[in-house]
């Protein structure tokens, strides 16, 4: 699993509530059977004005000139700002995939869906939740600041701006994350590895659990 | 203490506590399709890790098959290749597969109940959201991303962190003409689609009581959709007698024991939920999504909604895109929108007593000339042989129905079953996000009966009205 400490990047704003893991990326691209590769079809509807197809040279597709991640600074972006929800829907790993892809390392909202939250921690995503008027006093800071950037740091837990020249625009933020998912994602540990370390403990678990339900 | 249904399954399944504040717990079925579980397989074999529990296995395609007479063969170079994948995954590690050729393929949370793979008590996942479906038989069931998908392959366990609970006392049984798919629509628009995030949620009630399995199943499907990763219904008679004789289930000796064990399966009379909601079953109409999220749900005889009457700036904001991308005009009758294609079918209502349903209201009648199309896809095999034993395929037949063979088809649209753009569907399936039927398409979720009813008359009606009316 990849590590998350530190990002300093530009904060991109997508002004949508429930933001569904099918427009993160569409289902004809899931028929991949590769990690990578889902950058290109992020957003895919948004992005384009044409129909998107797995394998299609997308550097030839007409851009949707009216959506965020098509306008200059933010095709740099690798922090997204967004609304309450974001991520509901299917439960596909190509979300967090795709958002990794193009760049994202981070993703503020009011609320994430569960799984799709589950899923960020999984790739190195930090999803962070602070309260909807937070949010909104951010879509204010960036859509008037365009190319803001902010420093968002796991350690300390806290968002401040990135270029110290703007600090006076943004009071430190201090944010939650629930400790174990703090702590697997500052160390990018090997989920699969840390459990088999326990694997004298699943065995006895099993074999007790096995001989109480015996039909299983 | 007294327990949820949720706490209980929980306990049971706890292997331990972990030093953060997580836990592992122990997972009984893991079901397999060829969408989400490449990238798994690979992660193992790149790990050189072996399965830890083989029997807890078991994999079906679905997502991405045709559903024309001549599907063995996919046509899509793709798909063929992500069917391919599986079947080569399943025969690597041996794991059971129920292939195309197999009478037993369909769609996985149609399969896994109808063999007796989903049991009372067992914690089910796999890599689709709707695995919330199996919650029905009193199981701990979510839907899991592929990461994890390979973690329950290698360890049989999930690292987790325990969910509150929430409970939907439906206080009475559904009227005549509504069903489960109303009830489970009705509590999207009640709740919002965030309205279950971070809780296990739990349906009870003498409304929840009435419903058949087929009913528990579709509602517990959709719990995901009201943001619940899991939903559940306790166990009682109608759950027991739904398992006995099926082909995975516990037979003699093992049959008795495991029956006195599910009976414990319900929460405890003086069980506290963190979040306790009580609806009036025998008041909720039959419903019809209207726009992009399944909470923009109304009954069918009420307008479309004002987005001016939203007090919430954002959702309000989102009404409008969604009247923008449907087409569709604040303040108008449903019965006003032609759908110009009806999909029946999905996890969610693909099951013998959904078919039965719409074929009660199809037989005798014609599709409406204003409907393009109007399919009919069983949810697996063997769903598809009662059908077709029952005669409910020549019913569909000669109303104008198409009657395919199983899989997800134009619930999400990866095979070639899909809206062309600016289409609007009957559908009976669980997501009307933009372009989940088709580039552009526009879905209208419903119930089997008002789908039918939607084909017969080409219009979004009330089904009840349809019935009354009598046949052609």
């Amino acid at each position: 699993m990849k590590a998350f400490t530190q990002v300093t990047g530009i904060v991109a704003p997508l002004d949508r509530a429930n933001v569904d893991t099918d427009q993160i990326i569409p289902k004809q691209f899931l028929k991949s059977i590769q990690r990578t590769g889902f950058g290109p079809n992020l957003f895919d509807e948004w992005r384009y004005l044409d129909q998107g197809f797995p394998g299609q040279d997308y550097t030839q597709r007409p851009l949707n000139k009216d959506f965020v991640l098509n306008q200059e600074p933010y095709t740099q972006a690798k922090i997204l700002l967004t609304r309450q929800n974001f991520g509901c829907g299917s439960s596909r790993e190509h979300a967090p995939w795709a958002l990794d892809d193009f760049g994202f390392r981070c993703i503020i909202a009011p609320s994430f869906a569960d799984i799709f939250y589950n899923n960020c921690f999984k790739n190195g995503i930090l999803p962070i939740q602070l309260t909807e008027e937070q949010v909104e006093n951010l879509f204010h800071l960036v859509t008037e600041n365009k190319g803001f950037t902010f420093t968002v740091d796991l350690e300390s837990q806290t968002i401040k701006a990135g270029d110290e020249s703007q600090s006076h625009l943004l009071d430190e933020i201090k944010f939650d994350i629930p400790a174990p998912r703090k702590s697997s994602l500052l160390k990018g540990l090997d989920e699969i590895g840390e459990t088999l370390v326990h694997s004298d403990v699943i065995r006895a678990f099993e074999e007790k659990y096995h001989s109480a339900n015996p039909w299983l | 203490m007294a327990q949820t249904l949720y706490d209980k399954l929980w306990q049971s399944h706890l292997v331990m506590d972990r030093d953060d504040g997580s836990s592992l717990i122990y997972i009984d079925r893991h079901l397999l399709h060829e969408v989400t579980s490449p990238q798994a397989f690979e992660g193992l074999r790149l790990a050189k890790r072996p399965l830890w529990r083989l029997k807890a296995n078991v994999a079906t395609a679905d997502h991405n098959v045709p559903t024309t007479p001549d599907r063995e063969v996919i046509k899509d170079e793709v798909s063929r290749i992500q069917v391919e994948t599986l079947g080569r995954n399943c025969s690597d590690f041996d794991i059971t597969l129920f292939d195309l050729a197999d009478r037993r393929q369909g769609i996985v949370h149609v399969v896994g109940p109808e063999q007796g793979l989903t049991l009372p008590g067992m914690t089910v996942v796999c890599g689709d959201s709707h695995t919330s479906t199996h919650g029905a038989f009193g199981a701990l069931a979510h839907g899991i991303g592929t990461s994890e998908v390979e973690h329950v392959l290698a360890t049989q366990c999930l690292v987790q962190t325990k969910s509150k609970n929430m409970r939907i006392w439906v206080d009475s049984p559904l009227s005549a003409g509504v069903t489960a798919k109303d009830l489970a629509l009705y509590i999207c628009g009640q709740i919002g689609t965030a309205g279950g995030t971070g809780y296990a949620l739990e349906f009870a009630g003498p409304g929840i009581e009435a419903l058949s399995m087929e009913g528990r199943m579709t509602l517990c499907n959709m719990a995901i959709e009201a943001g619940a990763r899991a939903g559940m219904v306790a166990v009682d008679q109608t759950t027991i007698d739904y398992i006995e004789g099926r082909d995975y289930a516990p037979k003699g000796e093992n049959w008795e024991k495991a029956v006195a064990a599910w009976k414990q399966l319900h929460s405890d009379a003086d069980a506290v939920f963190d979040r306790d909601i009580k609806i009036n079953g025998a008041a909720i109409e039959p419903q019809v999504s209207w726009g992009t999220s399944p909470e923009m749900v109304i009954s069918v005889n009420e307008p479309l909604p004002l987005p001016e009457n939203e007090v919430d700036s954002v959702k309000r904001d989102g009404m409008k895109r969604a009247y923008e991308y449907m087409g569709l005009t604040p303040g108008a009758a449903l019965a006003d929108i032609t759908p110009d294609r009806v999909f029946i079918g999905s996890c969610t209502n693909s099951r013998i007593e959904d078919l039965r349903a719409a074929a009660e209201v199809a037989k005798g009648r014609k599709v409406s000339p204003k409907v393009k199309q109007a399919l009919v896809v069983p949810g697996s095999g063997l769903v598809k042989a009662q059908a077709e034993k029952e005669g409910l395929d020549v019913i569909f037949k000669e109303a104008g129905f198409e009657w395919r063979e199983p899989g997800c088809s134009m619930c999400l649209a990866m095979n070639a079953d899909r809206l062309e753009q600016g289409e609007h569907c009957a559908s009976t399936s669980n997501r009307n996000f933009e372009g989940r039927q088709g580039y552009g398409g526009r879905t209208h979720l419903v119930s089997p009966a008002t789908a039918a009813a939607a084909a017969i008359a080409g219009a979004f009606v009330d089904v009840r009205t349809v019935m009354n009316q009598g046949a052609q």
